[in-house]
């Protein structure tokens, strides 16, 4: 019954107002005007989902196209699909049986009868055969040629060719290596340390780095044996290994009338296995020279392989800023918006123009660098575990701080819209600029502070650390950022004694207002109240685990909080009820999120952390002291599904014996792999789901007698 | 029942014999002071501090020695052993209970001097007399309004139960029933003074009666932070809300001993009675807290959401979260496909005050949520089906559940605001066999009685007997709203199909046709059934604008003595 409904997307009349909201928000950066008169298509498909279909679309409406979206089965209600003139189902939620099904998408094209297709990136952005595809029906593709596509789709073709453009690169070997012997002569010429991975491989998917002729033999086999396994493609790259590096890009732009240009660089040093987390533009460790030098070789590159579009040359840079050619991503970069925010090209508008055959009317000279812009990838995900793991949820209150001059926020995603397991779990781009590097990331610490995300987990808390990061914040930075600095893992902020009685005094007051406010009925007629609102109210609260006695006063225009001995006068002019409170804290501003209160629980989003903070009458906790800790809960026996995700295997049966720490189960989300295990040993109970079906979080999936 | 009384017998004598003597000391003049207490006028005027009638400083002194020792002895409870032994257990001490219950500085105790007057099996003694017997009465102050409560005291005899504890605790319940305040019970207590014997049952008994009488003129919660065993589980039983600490309260008829001697069952008394078994198999208890201080805590919070009495209005507080504000995330929530669940909690944390949801057996019968909340700082009692368990549909357990929860809302004037997603009453024998037409008569019996301001939202599914049962328009509910996603039908697509064209070839196509037709909120709304389809992120503000208007809503039903509710 529920496929007859599919067909229908509905359109309520209500979501208009936010998607203009959405549609306006960011056309204010741009300095390049449509010319209304300048012939161009009149309907795009985007071929893809998400934010980055949002962020195609603003620019055609902009320009007056029309707009068809695709959507699959779990983005029926996605922003994506409302926004779009029009959408068309395409099907099931996993990509290859939707977003990366060519034919559906054609099929969808001819029904529609849209001229140009825009692939966004990922999915089908640096397919070739999608772009001869639609090339054979006539239908434009917004993007390269695919011949270029083919050439910089290849790691050893795409060095040979940036070779002969004269175009730095890594000194290394490309092709086939005999064996094992092989590979560390050539080590030895190139000189340790060397990178060793497959050709074929895209990024920095096993890449594996050796630093003596043993790690060379071990890089040999594995990557070997990757290559063979995962690509069937037998060749290697083996490359010196810049230390310290820094990934810098460039932004190029080209037209089929021969002009090609850069749009200057982007820093994307901050990474976590090998993605990007935080960008910039311009990067902080170039000088004018080194720019222009590293722009004309990327436009060299272009030029060699008749590149036309929108493109970026990635380049290594060292201490000693020599650059060294890394790749050629043939499509729109996710971080594209900071550089459209220094210079003020709106580059899908510039892509579509190209693509409709027009010439590029800007020359090199005309791109500036405005200010400076910065972007962090708001990702649902627990920045807890490796720097992020992915979570899912539903966004049962979302706010972006759009609000806020100077932000710009790409997503594709509104209060109510779920984070599946099916796709990439960005949640948005926020982007913020200023006139100078200090201006841009004070923006963005504001933004982060103010931007509201409740229902799923998010990596927040680390974005946050890692703007106000002493290192950061000075730009010595390198792709190993994170893992220099918190070589044991991201633990979220560490409280300075001042923050944390800052954390207390706030959440004492919250506390205090809800105490006055719970005795202040409006109704009760028949019984005189008799509020007992003391003077001073004496408290403990106990953030991190430190019991912290205070006392506070509701004064006429502010709160004081005493903790140990140190007074804090914190402002009452906020809402218990809004999600962002804005606290002036002796004097000083201070931007807290009320994330939950429950009972004596309040849990404070600060700095970006979520600080649980218990807030006691003071003889509750006298109280307390009278009695023993309870003992923690034994292992339980049962194994709980730590997220939604579908069952991949159970290795138990009832009735087996299972040890400690023994994987019962594995269940697979967001494409990963999660072994679940017994935490204590026993005799298996009972397993409630059969493998292959999905589980929710906190599904009972097994128990121990 | 002599079964359980000769049981209840066993525990409490053991707990008798095991009192120490060290408190003979404090209580020597007890007897002295009963007598004195019985010559009044001598006793007032020596109060009034009148000279005639003082023959000397002398007495004066001896009496006002003799109350300052009482009432220390009536602080101390069983003694500092006892105490302790209590705090190790992990449980505070009656009176420490009722400190943290009442706002500071206004519980005023009642009968601090009473003493049992039992003289068998050695009773009698001055060291088996302790002030107060074994429970801590009066009446306090929770956020500035008044409650009566009583604190059983597990350091004296075991908290056990004597014809003047239970007498002090009448007394409390009648002056709160005289002046329409509720009653708290704190109970702790092994169970019936067995050297009482009938009078200790009578004691029980006195207690029954004026719960019943109570029942729906003020609000009754009992919290159990200790045991509660044999007929005394009756008293909780009557309350209208039932609370227990985690690890440390017990509820059972009979204890694992007899149990086993019986059914040869072997059993712990955390399985048999304790907070889990009760929250989430028995339905007896409506929430568990995890230690003393949680429980009493919580329980402030929960008190504040209930009318004082019958002939009170629900309370509205101040709220800082805006009566018009939009719920966009509504409009999301509901999936397309009727098949896939959400999370009916979700739907009302968005639309309520502050997410601030107290939710009333949140571990039973998950099928249907029930809990009180605020909207505009008013008190309302939410239903629930709840999609995600058992897909919302209503059994046995679910409509009791329901059932109990609007029957004390309406008693208490509280506005009942219902969200239906519901497929139907659970087909089986096992649901069958156990009555589920007597137990789903109920939640139709208290939706139809009810005379409080009724809201109804449907959000989806409202299929069959159960749309009528869910605060219907056809059983006087006040204000109904469908969602765009609603749809209201005898049944589903594919049963309904399978009858009304048997036999015919194209089934898809005639469900379809039937979705066309039914699945949607028309059906309804040409029909006036619901008043008015709902875009979801308005629900919040037609809600809490409905029931200002509601506030004023006067129903009466026939004269009766009382009604026969179907049990």
């Amino acid at each position: 019954m529920a496929s007859y409904r599919f067909n229908l997307v509905k359109r309520v009349p209500q979501f208009s107002s936010s998607l203009y909201r959405i549609a306006r928000r960011c056309c204010s950066i741009y300095t390049t005007p449509v010319d209304t008169n300048e012939p161009t298509f009149d309907k795009i498909l985007i071929a893809n989902r998400g934010e980055i279909a949002c962020r195609v679309m603003q620019t055609c409406k902009r320009m007056g196209i029309k707009t068809v979206a695709i959507f699959s089965e779990a983005d029926r209600h996605a922003l994506h699909a409302q926004m779009a003139d029009e959408a068309m189902y395409v099907g099931p939620a996993p990509s290859n049986q939707s977003y990366l099904v060519m034919d559906r998408i054609m099929d969808i094209i001819r029904k529609t009868g849209a001229q140009a297709v825009h692939p966004g990136y990922g999915f089908l952005s640096e397919n070739k055969e999608f772009a001869k595809k639609l090339a054979d029906e006539g239908v434009a593709f917004i993007g390269p040629p695919s011949g270029a596509i083919q050439a910089m789709g290849d790691k050893i073709e795409s060095k040979l060719l940036a070779k002969d453009a004269k175009v730095n690169v890594i000194p290394g070997f490309d092709g086939v290596v005999k064996d094992a012997d092989e590979a560390v002569q050539i080590a030895n010429d190139i000189g340790y340390p060397v990178m060793i991975k497959a050709s074929a491989g895209g990024g920095g998917k096993g890449m594996r780095i050796a630093w003596n002729d043993q790690e060379a033999r071990d890089g040999f086999r594995l990557s070997s044996q990757e290559a063979a396994s995962s690509f069937g493609d037998d060749r290697l790259l083996i490359e010196k290994f810049i230390d310290n590096p820094r990934h810098i890009e460039m932004q190029v732009l080209a037209d089929s009338h021969g002009n090609a240009l850069y749009l200057n660089e982007r820093e994307c040093s901050i990474q976590r296995r090998n993605q990007k987390v935080v960008e910039e533009a311009p990067s902080i460790f170039l000088d004018p020279d080194t720019r222009r030098a590293m722009g004309e070789q990327a436009v060299a590159l272009a030029r060699a392989v008749d590149y036309t579009s929108a493109g970026t040359v990635e380049f290594l840079v060292d201490s000693q800023k020599n650059f060294y050619f890394l790749e050629m991503n043939t499509r729109l970069q996710v971080e594209h918006p900071i550089t459209e925010c220094i210079t003020g090209v709106d580059i899908v508008q510039q892509m579509i123009r190209v693509a409709k055959g027009h010439e590029l009317t800007m020359k090199q000279s005309d791109i500036p660098i405005r200010g400076w812009a910065v972007e962090c990838r708001v990702y649902a995900e627990d920045p807890y575990k490796s720097f992020g793991l992915p979570s899912i949820g539903w966004l049962s209150r979302y706010q972006e701080p759009t609000h806020l001059p100077k932000v710009r926020c790409d997503s594709g995603i509104q209060e109510g819209s779920e984070i599946s397991m099916y796709y990439d779990p960005m949640i948005s781009k926020l982007v913020t600029y200023g006139d100078n590097r200090e201006e841009a990331l004070q923006n963005m610490c504001r933004a982060l502070d103010n931007y509201v995300i409740r229902g799923v987990t998010h990596n927040i808390p680390l974005l946050q650390e890692i703007i106000a990061h002493p290192r950061f914040v000075s730009g010595d930075i390198n792709t190993k950022f994170l893992y220099e600095e918190y070589p044991d893992g991201f633990q979220g902020r560490q409280l300075s004694d001042t923050e944390q009685k800052e954390v207390a005094a706030m959440a004492a007051c919250i506390y205090l207002r809800d105490q006055v406010r719970a005795g202040a009925f409006k109704n009760e007629n028949r019984m005189p109240l008799q509020p007992v609102n003391p003077a001073a109210w004496d408290i403990t609260a106990i953030v991190q685990g430190q019991e912290m006695p205070a006392t506070v006063t509701e004064n006429k225009d502010n709160f004081t909080v005493t903790i140990d001995g140190q007074t804090l006068t914190v402002n009452n002019d906020w809402s218990i009820a809004a999600a962002v409170l804005d606290a002036t804290i002796n004097g000083q501003q201070n931007t807290f999120q009320c994330i939950s209160r429950k009972g004596d629980e309040i849990k404070l989003q600060y700095k970006g952390t979520v600080f649980k903070v218990e807030v006691l009458p003071k003889k509750a906790t006298d109280y307390s002291h009278l009695m023993p800790e309870k003992p923690k809960v034994e292992a339980s026996g049962e194994v709980r599904s730590p997220m939604a995700g579908s069952l991949v295997s159970i290795s138990v049966q009832p009735g087996q014996d299972v040890a400690i720490g023994q994987e019962v189960c594995v269940i697979e989300a967001m494409k990963m792999q999660n072994s679940l295990t017994a935490d204590r040993s026993g005799k298996v109970k009972a397993v409630h789901f059969e493998t292959g079906t999905n589980v929710s979080e906190d599904d009972l999936i097994l128990e121990l007698e | 029942m002599m079964r359980i009384i000769r049981h209840l017998g066993k525990r409490s004598r053991s707990l008798t014999y095991s009192v120490t003597i060290k408190m003979a000391a404090l209580v020597k003049y007890s007897r002295a002071l009963v007598r004195f207490s019985k010559s009044p006028p001598c006793l007032s005027l020596l109060r009034a501090g009148c000279p005639r009638f003082c023959s000397g400083d002398v007495i004066s002194a001896s009496v006002h020695d003799r109350i300052e020792e009482k009432r220390r002895a009536a602080l101390l409870g069983g003694g500092q052993r006892r105490i302790d032994a209590q705090h190790k257990k992990g449980k505070l001490t009656a009176r420490e209970r009722v400190d943290l219950l009442v706002d500071p500085g206004t519980f005023v105790e009642y009968d601090m001097f009473a003493e049992h007057r039992c003289s068998d099996f050695g009773m009698e003694k001055d060291e088996n007399k302790f002030p107060g017997d074994g429970v801590v009465t009066g009446h306090g102050r929770i956020h500035g309004r008044p409650v009566y409560l009583f604190s059983q005291d597990f350091t004296v005899f075991g908290g056990s139960l004597s014809s003047v504890h239970a007498g002090k605790i009448c007394k409390i319940m009648d002056q709160a029933m005289l002046t329409g305040v509720p009653v708290i019970g704190l109970n702790d207590s092994g169970g019936a003074r067995i050297q009482e014997g009938v009078e200790s049952l009578a004691g029980y008994a006195d207690i029954f009666q004026r719960n019943v009488e109570a029942s729906g003129v003020v609000p009754q919660i009992s919290l159990i932070m200790g045991p509660c065993a044999g007929g005394a589980v009756y008293s909780p039983a009557l309350t209208d809300f039932t609370f227990m600490v985690k690890d440390t309260s017990y509820l059972f008829i009979t204890g694992p001993d007899v149990v086993k001697s019986v059914t040869r069952e072997e059993v712990t008394q955390e399985e048999l009675g304790g907070a889990k078994t009760h929250t989430t198999l028995s339905g007896v208890a409506h929430r568990a807290f995890e230690n003393d201080i949680d429980a009493l805590l919580r329980l402030r919070e929960f008190y504040n959401f209930l009318p004082l009495s019958n002939r009170d209005p629900a309370p509205i507080r101040p709220t800082e979260d805006p009566a018009d504000r939009l719920c966009p995330v509504l409009d999301h929530l509901v999936p397309l496909d009727s098949h896939k669940p959400y999370n009916m909690l979700d739907v009302i944390q968005a639309f309520i005050d502050e997410e601030d949801f107290f939710e009333i057996m949140p571990k039973y019968a998950k099928n249907i949520v029930v809990g009180f909340a605020r909207m505009n700082g008013r008190t309302v009692g939410i239903v629930g089906n709840q999609p995600k368990v058992a897909s919302g549909c209503l059994d046995i357990n679910a409509s009791v559940k329901g059932a109990r929860f609007v029957r004390f809302c309406d008693a208490f004037n509280i506005p009942l605001i219902t969200f239906v997603d519901v497929p139907g009453f659970l087909p089986g024998t096992s649901q069958e066999f156990n009555g589920i037409i007597r137990h789903g008569a109920k939640l139709l019996y208290a939706y139809s009685e009810a005379t409080v301001p009724k809201i109804t939202v449907i959000t989806r599914k409202a299929y069959g007997g159960a749309y009528d049962v869910m605060a219907s328009k056809h059983v006087k509910a006040d204000i109904n709203y469908a969602w765009p996603t609603a749809e209201v039908a005898v049944m589903g697509a594919k049963g309904a199909v399978s009858i009304i064209f048997r036999g015919d070839q194209d089934q898809a196509k005639k469900e379809a046709e039937y979705v066309e037709k039914f699945a949607n909120p028309f059906p309804a709304a040409i029909r006036g059934f619901v008043d008015d389809i709902l875009e979801p992120r308005m629900t919040r503000q037609r809600i809490c604008r409905d029931l200002d208007l509601l506030s004023t809503k006067k129903e009466s039903r026939p004269w009766k003595k009382h009604a026969n509710l179907p049990l």
